[in-house]
């Protein structure tokens, strides 16, 4: 017996080291990157360790905004933006509906590009994130308190909110342009009249002011596509960057007729001359249409509709608006953070050309034209030219710095990140990104004041860098350290929805901010109900109001009856936990729209219209405690004109 | 006595006054799901959470085991304890200054008995509500009681409950050990009669100088 069992166990260990030779060789031939054991350490966050960064990332065309931990790449949350998201109720409940009104009418969705971290003295502050919808123009302000979307501000006079939103050094604005330039104001006219017709906005959104964020003038420009952005910091605060592309004005097959000129510009908008120039009442109040929506203390959205915007030509304010040549379609216009150096990502270019603001005051003061189009000077590109990156790759896109006198471009075409030297121009190192990268990101690297220490290349094409999932498959993001002279990539990882751009910020500047929970004496919904006591059914005509509480581990009222077909049904349901992370959940047998997620101390409303006869349950959607299985009613509906009176209660 | 003992005793009372200000006795709560834990404060007249929402939380999970809700302003003591506290004050700033020993030893026995009796009393409560728990209570454990330790810690199914005095408990029984160590060298003093003073005899006790 015992020298059977002997003999096991060494056919065992043999076993075990057959294995794990098996296993060896296997990942040496699977190709992972070497060294990889020695960088794992550097993305590994212990179990109950905390990221040393939140990153908050584009959802792209999920409309919404992504919160991951870095380094280790975790999501941490989805931030609802700018689509409904039934999971929680927001876009559904009643309090978050008015959040998507446009003067489209409700909204649903949309396509977010561009998060942007609020900023003092040109460093992040941690106050606040904005986020562009690029499809109908908005732009929202997400808060940290409770890390939720607080206020959307639609913007008029535009089309495709691309170049958004992009933020002034001490937060004054957010400038948001137009990618697709429209007939402005809209009416009814031939495509094929576009040229001199159709025009962009460039719009000047007041974001130091939450709930009270407003347009608080446009600059028109020619009809070309606006499509990045960023402002200038330091010596160059007081203006804002932006590229286009379009110079040409097609409206048809762009990807040819847009792409002739040998030049298109960066337009340079001096947004303190404006503001002098509105004080002094120049340009017009163009009428208009556009929504601004907005949660207060109360945590319920209200929609205020704005009729009038402010609008300035470039002959309206001498000095407003200049051009600065920039080669072949220029994608991202990034200054480095002293503020001299503007670089450009020419997606079709040869060359990173960088202008030098200094430059650009000297060649205004001059008056070193090429020539003038539609009142806005443009510059000799000579003249505004600081230095040209050669041969930095193929598709340069985007730049971010990293404080300490290098720049770092993404590279779609041939697929890598560039580094190169402030100054001398020289490209100093290269990595190669899987693949195509759009925008890249350095924690602060658009700032005056970048945290560094990595880049993130945001990747359009994944392929084979995961286990397949068929067709659609997650982007990839990979986090490349920066800290030394080689950049070393680290970890890969997929995200959600398509991550445009992202903003990083050293996870103290956010994470003290936090609230666990909603004080429930300080819930100023009309519709709460602060006790159990107080819970009850009201009919008003065909509207019947259910207000419900919930606590482990139950509703009250949890048994309704008297609800009648015809009846419209709003549950008000208050989550009377004062605890963190008891969040209670409510969903209802044939509810058209969604369920809720009650955060503790909060209300939420559900609209329910029932379509049958009978007797349906609800129940907690979010596993609360030992007996959240436990956590149901059912509400009765009889038919249109029955007898059975409005009764309610729990436990009886 | 000489006048540093009843300085000694009158310093003793007054610094009771700190137990109308000071929590008594703490009771903390740990579990898995509550790293950073629940925690209750008695007090001379309440029972408080450590958090502001402790106490209802604590509340919320005893209801699982039946477990009564433990309001403050059904337990009676917390009522008395203030005027007790007071009483037991003013009998040592009397002792102090009338400065009669049979008033000190008078006094020590009343604080031994306050103490011997709240503990008592404590001990009834905690009885109480780890015992008599509500047969309809959805976790029913044969044999399970959820009374907390009178000191220490002890398991209650996931929670480890810690039952300390809080920083007012410690400075109670500083007083009360001050108190009797006065009492102490007194007795001795008058055992020996030859009027020397404590800080004497504390000296000789140490083996210092003897004066």
């Amino acid at each position: 017996m015992n020298q059977r069992l002997k003999t096991l166990q060494r056919i065992g260990l043999v076993t075990v080291a057959i294995g794990a030779v098996i296993v060896l060789s296997c990942q040496t031939q699977g190709g992972g990157p070497p060294g990889a054991q020695d960088v794992a350490s550097e993305v590994y966050v212990p179990p109950g360790s905390y990221d040393d960064f939140y990153a908050f990332m584009s959802g792209g065309f999920s409309g919404q905004v992504t919160v991951h931990g870095l380094p280790s790449g975790r999501l941490l949350k989805i931030i609802p933006v700018f689509s409904q998201f039934p999971e929680n109720g927001w876009g559904y409940s009643e309090e978050t509906l008015p959040m998507f009104m446009t003067s489209y009418g409700f909204v649903p969705w949309d396509d977010s590009h561009h998060p942007e971290l609020s900023q003092t003295g040109g460093a992040h502050d941690g106050r606040w994130l904005f986020i562009n919808a690029n499809n109908t123009p908005r732009v929202a302000r997400v808060f940290f308190k409770d890390t939720a979307t607080t206020e959307i501000l639609e913007i008029p006079n535009s089309a495709g909110n691309h170049a958004s939103p992009f933020i002034t050094e001490n937060s004054e604005y957010v400038v948001a342009s137009t990618r697709f330039s429209v007939p402005i104001p809209q009416r009814d006219m031939p495509i094929s009249e576009y040229r001199g017709n159709f025009q962009g906005t460039i719009s000047f959104i007041r974001a130091d002011q939450p709930g009270e964020m407003d347009v608080a003038f446009q600059v028109l420009v020619p009809g070309y596509d606006y499509d990045l952005s960023n402002a200038g910091r330091g010596p160059s605060h007081g203006w804002a960057f932006l590229t286009s592309y379009n110079s040409e004005e097609a409206h048809s097959l762009l990807e040819v007729t847009a792409s002739q000129n040998d030049k298109d510009f960066i337009a340079a908008v001096n947004w303190q001359r404006a503001e002098g120039c509105v004080a002094e009442g120049a340009g017009e109040e163009m009428p208009t249409e556009y929504y601004h929506n907005f949660r207060g203390e109360d945590r319920i959205a209200r929609s205020e509709v704005r009729n009038r915007v402010r609008v300035l030509r470039a002959e309206d304010c001498d000095g407003l608006v200049y051009f600065l040549p920039t080669p072949k379609s220029p994608h991202g216009v990034d200054v480095d953070p002293s503020g001299e150096f503007i670089a450009a990502g020419g997606k079709l270019a040869t060359v990173i050309p960088v202008h030098s603001f200094s430059r650009m005051l000297e060649a205004i003061e001059n008056e070193d034209y090429e020539t003038v189009i539609d009142g806005i000077p443009v510059l000799r590109y000579e003249a505004v030219l600081a230095g040209e990156v050669m041969e930095p790759g193929l598709g340069p896109l985007h730049t971010e710095f990293d404080g300490n006198g290098f720049a770092y471009t993404s590279m779609f075409i041939s697929s890598e990140i560039v580094k190169w030297e402030l100054g001398t121009w020289q490209v100093v190192d290269r990595i190669p990104a899987y693949y195509s990268t759009g925008h890249l990101m350095i924690p602060g690297g658009d700032t005056g004041q970048p945290w560094g220490r990595y880049v993130i290349a945001l990747n359009k094409i994944t392929k084979d860098r995961y286990l397949p999932t068929g067709p659609e498959l997650a982007h990839a993001a990979q986090l490349i350290d920066i800290s030394g002279d080689k950049m070393r990539l680290l970890l890969d990882f997929p995200t959600m929805g398509e991550p445009h751009y992202a903003q990083a910020i050293p996870a103290d500047l956010v994470r003290d901010g936090q609230v666990q929970f909603f004080s429930l004496e300080e819930n100023t919904n009309p519709a709460a109900t602060k006790t159990e006591a107080e819970a009850r059914v009201v009919r008003q005509g065909r509207q019947v109001r259910v207000y419900m509480t919930t606590i482990r581990t139950h509703f009250t009222p949890d048994n309704i009856e008297g609800i009648q077909l015809g009846d419209t049904v709003y549950f008000h349901v208050t989550n009377l936990e004062q605890d963190w992370d008891v969040p209670h959940g409510f969903a209802v047998i044939g509810a058209h729209n969604a369920e809720l997620l009650i955060m503790p101390g909060e209300t939420r409303t559900l609209k329910w219209v029932p379509t049958k006869v009978g007797v349906f349950p609800f129940y907690c959607t979010d596993f609360c405690s030992a007996l959240h299985q436990e956590m149901q009613g059912y509400v009765r509906v009889s038919p249109r004109g029955s007898n059975v009176p409005l009764s309610w209660g729990t436990g009886q | 006595m000489n006048k540093r003992n009843r300085t000694v005793i009158a310093v003793a009372a007054i610094a009771l006054t700190l137990l109308y200000f000071l929590p008594l006795w703490s009771i903390r709560l740990e579990a898995p799901q509550y790293p950073e834990g629940l925690g209750m404060r008695i007090w001379v007249n309440t029972i408080t959470g450590v958090g502001p929402n402790d106490l209802q939380n604590i509340n919320g999970l005893n209801h699982y085991i039946g477990m009564k809700t433990i309001e403050p302003e059904s337990i009676p003591e917390l009522a008395i304890m203030p005027w007790a506290l007071g009483f037991l004050m003013i009998l040592g700033l009397a002792t102090a200054m009338a400065g009669r020993r049979w008033m000190l030893y008078g006094w020590l026995g009343l604080l031994i008995a306050a103490a011997i009796v709240g503990l008592a009393d404590f001990y009834l409560w905690e009885y109480d509500y780890g015992h008599n728990l509500d047969p309809t209570a959805a976790i029913k454990i044969p044999g399970m009681a959820y009374q907390p330790p009178l000191v220490g810690s002890k398991m209650l199914l996931n929670f480890k409950a810690t039952s300390l005095p809080a920083l007012g408990g410690w400075i109670a029984l500083a007083a009360g050990a001050v108190i009797a160590g006065v009492a102490f060298l007194e007795l001795r003093a008058s055992r020996r009669n030859v009027g020397r003073d404590a800080g004497a005899v504390l000296r000789e006790a140490s083996g210092g100088d003897p004066t």
